[in-house]
């Protein structure tokens, strides 16, 4: 049920986005979704990309560091309350999110939240026992690819 | 533990001298500190006149309580150096201790007052175990404050080796106990506790360490935390007693029997009076302590209130010291806190926030001790229009609060921003702190 | 004081007299108490009996003073090996005091005073404070580091030993130190002098203007700094500039000053003898030639020093100073011939940060030390290249490794630096090998 997700780290001066996304860009690979945290020093930019192992591939030979971690993606109404029912189940469960981010497909009305855990397994049963749709990486990338 | 460090001896044979013949020095010493002060001291002169005393009215110790009272705000007024009372060239140091505005509170010393200051700090060091072959780091702050330097020139009166560590930076602190192996460690309190739990979560155990006593003050302590040292650190745990305005670190200190602090009674006359009629409390009730200084050349001072809240004890010590001694400090009776050892007024942090822009004038103190250590963690309010989207301009705000503060109080602190209207307002008296610290 | 010192000016302080002895009164001294303390050494060190029975000397061997180049050196590593009491030539519980300053990975050095050297370093910090005019009337801001380091006490002590008032303000808090300065009518500073500029700078932003202040006196050192430096604080703050030298290993400061006439640095000779070598081929060199300073102490009772190499680099003047004094004098200290740098008066070697990065990381990443200096006040960055072990997606993980790293650093050096964390491969690397230390200070 886990997405692979790349992070990256990149100091935090001009400039420094727009280089992996070439690099990307050059070797073909599209960027589903990405997200950016920045510190005054440093940022680490996370992105989902279907074939993650052939972008960690270019990136890691551009000299990149790397990291692959296991995110959380669950599908939840475009609405008002959508996302509070979700952190809801969380809080209940007393699990801890460590970042998350969120997108919405070209169609349909659904936006996607990705979300990290310390402890991921535990907050997939607990979504799923709850009847939140966590989507695994085929359901994401078909939805993606429609 | 070696218990050789721990016989008794005596440093200074004043200490043991019959309380009645300690009385009548004590007169004498009070009528010549009234007299000079009076015409010496503008403020002094001021303030008998008001309550039409003059110093030929002082003729036995009951007579004490026809003078003035001095606080802490009448020092600021006359800040930097109005209740000197000696001239300017005859001034050997100036220390300090923070205010409650921008300005800190100074004291001055001549020569013979560091003596006097040095010889205080040795009665108790030695009345502890000190001596001269021993090895004692001083993890005090040194500087304005008289912690570091009352302890210091105490253990070089005895003779003993100082290693001047100063405060701060812990890790280092325990390389030198393990390298050079001192046999006393004086500090405030918590950070003995902080030691001992740092070296812990290194992998060495604090028992082991060549430490066999110490001597801690500078904040609020309780008889459970003495035990908690003594444990961890294999070590005995000996309280001592002082504040700037009066002296430093000195006024009173532990013997070796621990129960209770001697105070130093022929350099200092010790009320204990209750706060809010100013009458004598009955022995062995708390009440707050009032200092008048016998001897001090340069900085004498007159019933000084200081706020802090303990007992006295008038019955015989079997070490054979002759004075009266104080229990610990239980708490105080103004919204001061002590936090590592620093004195901190929520005034300060108010200060602070105002020259901040971005931060809108409400905050919340937190005080905790989640180990040893005491923290503190202010939380403001930004205001709107200062609301960034960018992480790091937010940490910039956060961390001008966080400098602003530690320029004022001294103190790293952990700033934390709330978003607008988040802190409670209240129509009375704002809750300004809320201190979670167990000390009494 | 006597009439007879009054006439000598009213700044003379008779401590100073021996600053003034004809050479050979001066050298007889020295020798006596060369012959003594090798003597000494040999008899109570056995890293010096060693060393010296190595180099086939023996103490009767030193007859005159040039003798002295028959003794082995000593020099940091030494203090090193026998750290934390190798060195120490009394009983312990004649010792009253240690000290520390930097060494050259985790370990600090460590020093030893006894009550005497600590009186020898009294008055050598009386002659200094002298040599530049202060005396009893003075109020001294000692704005040196108070601790470990000997900065703070050993300038305290002069101040005191003088009978001028201190404060004690410690480092730091730069608006407090204008703010006493001015309400105590503040005679003479003491700090780097470098913070001496930023106190400038923000007395100058705060409006305060220190040309008209009491302010008379600057006693600057532990760090080098130019003749530019000099005139612009004395230009900027209306006072006189006085240089200070000195390094615990030999007592601290107060190992030689300047006098009024500005121009080179008086060694109080009788306690420490200096030396002059070819840092190559360890030759004494003659005077006037530039070279490495040697320190052979001659009083010091705890912790004696047989030639000890200061690894800074200087030359003796060969002119006799119009202040008067015969005590020979040494040029402002150029550079050094290791690659110490120093950081807000203390002292730094790249191999510490090394020890201090290997500790937290268990292997010594690619780094760089960036030295930059802002409003007067010195600047130190770590820049360190992430590595695939380290990174993590999470920011607060990346956060605590940036503190691990500078806890780590402040444990070994006792200052605390900005640490950045950078992308791998982006220190430039010259022959493969990065550049340590890129100091872009203008001194």
């Amino acid at each position: 049920m886990k997405i692979q997700q790349i992070s990256m780290f990149l100091e935090n001066k001009p400039g420094r986005i727009s280089e992996p996304c070439k690099i990307l860009a050059a070797n073909n690979i599209n960027i589903l979704t990405l997200s950016l945290a920045d510190t005054q020093q440093f940022g680490i930019l996370r992105l989902i990309i279907q074939d993650w192992q052939k972008a960690k591939e270019v990136l890691e030979r551009e000299g990149f560091i790397v990291n692959i971690t296991e995110v959380v993606a669950t599908e939840v109404e475009d609405k008002p309350g959508g996302l509070a029912k979700i952190l809801e189940i969380i809080e209940k469960e007393g699990l801890n999110i460590e970042y998350m981010y969120a997108f919405t497909f070209r169609s349909g009305d659904k936006a996607v939240i990705v979300f990290r855990f310390d402890q991921p397994d535990l907050a997939i049963k607990a979504l799923q026992s709850k009847g939140i749709n966590v989507l695994d990486s085929v359901q994401l990338y078909d939805k993606a690819n429609q | 533990m070696n218990s050789l460090p721990f016989e008794n001896r005596i440093w200074d044979p004043a200490e043991t001298i019959k309380p009645e013949e300690r009385q009548i020095i004590q007169l004498e010493l009070l009528k010549k500190v009234v007299e000079r002060v009076y015409n010496t001291v503008p403020f002094y002169k001021t303030s008998f006149d008001n309550l039409k005393v003059k110093p030929e009215d002082i003729n036995s110790l009951d007579d004490l309580r026809k003078l003035p009272f001095t606080v802490k705000e009448n020092l600021r007024q006359n800040y930097p150096l109005g209740l000197v009372a000696v001239p300017k060239d005859g001034l050997a140091r100036i220390h300090g201790s923070s205010g409650t505005t921008g300005k800190p509170v100074l004291v001055a010393y001549t020569h013979k007052d560091l003596e006097t200051w040095a010889n205080l700090c040795a009665r108790f060091l030695v009345a502890g175990g000190l001596r001269k072959e021993h090895f004692v780091q001083i993890s005090f702050g040194y500087g304005l404050f008289t912690g570091g330097f009352g302890l210091h020139y105490g253990v070089e009166k005895v003779g003993a080796t100082i290693i001047p560590a100063a405060s701060g930076n812990t890790a280092r602190q325990i390389l030198l106990i393990q390298d050079l192996k001192p046999d006393v460690l004086i500090c405030t309190p918590s950070y003995a506790l902080n030691i001992a739990e740092q070296a812990k979560q290194t992998g060495i155990e604090p028992k082991d360490l060549s430490l066999k006593y110490g001597h801690f003050g500078g904040e609020m302590w309780t008889e459970d935390m003495r035990k908690e040292i003594e444990e961890q650190l294999g070590i005995k745990a000996f309280n001592n007693y002082g504040l700037s305005e009066v002296i430093g670190p000195g006024v009173s200190g532990e013997c070796y029997l621990q129960n209770g602090m001697h105070i130093q009674e022929d350099h200092f006359i010790l009320e204990c009076l209750n706060p809010s009629t100013l009458e004598p409390v009955k022995e062995g009730e708390y009440g707050e302590l009032v200092f008048t200084s016998l001897t001090k050349e340069a900085f004498p001072i007159i019933r000084y209130r200081t706020r802090d809240l303990a007992y006295i004890d008038d019955s015989p010590c079997p070490c054979g010291r002759t004075t009266k001694r104080m229990s610990r400090v239980k708490g105080r009776s103004d919204d001061m806190l002590i936090i590592r050892g620093v004195n901190v007024f929520p005034s300060q942090i108010e200060e602070a926030i105002l020259q901040v822009s971005g931060i809108a004038p409400h905050y919340l103190i937190e005080v905790t001790r989640p180990g040893v250590l005491d923290e503190i963690f202010v939380k403001v309010e930004i205001q709107p229009g200062y609301i960034s989207d960018k992480m790091s301009e937010m940490q910039s705000l956060r961390d001008r609060v966080l400098r602003k503060i530690n320029e004022i109080t001294g103190l790293h602190v952990n700033v934390e921003l709330l978003p607008p209207n988040t802190l409670e307002r209240s129509t009375g008296k704002a809750c300004r702190v809320i201190d979670h610290r167990k000390i009494s | 004081m006597s009439s007879f010192w009054h006439d000598a000016g009213s700044k003379f302080n008779p401590i100073s007299s021996i600053d003034y002895l004809p050479r050979n009164f001066l050298e007889d001294i020295q020798l006596h108490r060369l012959q003594n303390m090798v003597k000494r050494v040999y008899d109570n060190v056995p890293f010096y009996r060693q060393r010296m029975d190595e180099n086939k000397v023996k103490p009767e061997h030193i007859q005159s003073l040039k003798d002295i180049k028959y003794l082995p050196f000593t020099v940091k590593t030494d203090l090193r090996d026998t750290y934390p009491f190798g060195l120490f030539a009394s009983p312990m519980n004649e010792v009253v005091r240690l000290h520390a300053s930097s060494g050259t990975t985790g370990k600090p050095i460590v020093v030893a005073y006894t009550k005497e050297d600590i009186d020898v370093w009294c008055n050598v910090m009386v002659r200094s404070l002298s040599a530049c005019n202060v005396d009893r009337g003075d109020i001294v801001q000692n704005a040196y580091g108070y601790g470990l380091f000997t900065g703070g006490l050993g300038l305290h002590y002069g101040v005191e030993t003088l009978g001028a008032t201190v404060i004690p303000i410690s480092g730091g808090n730069t608006d407090r130190q204008i703010m006493i300065l001015k309400d105590f009518n503040v005679t003479v500073i003491c700090c780097t002098p470098s913070y001496f500029v930023h106190i400038i700078e923000r007395a100058n932003e705060l409006g305060i203007d220190l040309k008209s202040s009491p302010l008379r006196v600057g006693i600057f050192g532990a760090e080098p700094w130019s003749e530019a430096m000099r005139q612009y604080i004395e230009r900027e703050a209306n006072i006189k500039a006085f240089d200070i030298y000195g390094l615990s290993e030999i007592i601290g400061p107060g190992v030689g000053n300047e006098c009024i006439c500005q121009n080179g640095l008086h060694i109080f000779e009788d306690h420490f003898y200096p030396e002059i070598i070819d840092p190559e081929t360890l030759e004494p060199l003659p005077d006037g030639e530039e070279g490495e300073l040697v320190f052979t102490t001659l009083s010091k009772k705890a912790m004696p020093m047989i030639r000890y190499r200061t690894r800074d680099i200087t030359s003796f003047y060969n002119e006799p100073c119009p202040c008067g004094r015969t005590i020979r004098k040494i040029r402002k200290i150029s550079r050094r011939s290791d690659d110490m740098f120093i950081i807000r008066g203390v002292n730094v070697f790249p191999s510490q940060i090394e020890t201090a990065l290997l500790t937290v990381e268990g292997s010594t990443p690619h780094y760089q030390i960036k030295l930059t200096r802002e409003h007067g006040l010195d600047q130190m960055e770590i820049q360190i290249e992430v590595t695939k072990e380290m990174f993590s997606d999470r920011i607060s993980e990346m956060e605590k490794l940036q503190n691990k790293f500078v806890q780590s650093i402040e444990r070994i050096i006792n200052i605390r630096a900005n640490v950045r964390l950078v992308e791998p491969h982006s220190i430039p690397r010259s022959e493969g090998k990065a550049k340590r230390v890129v100091d872009l200070r203008k001194i």
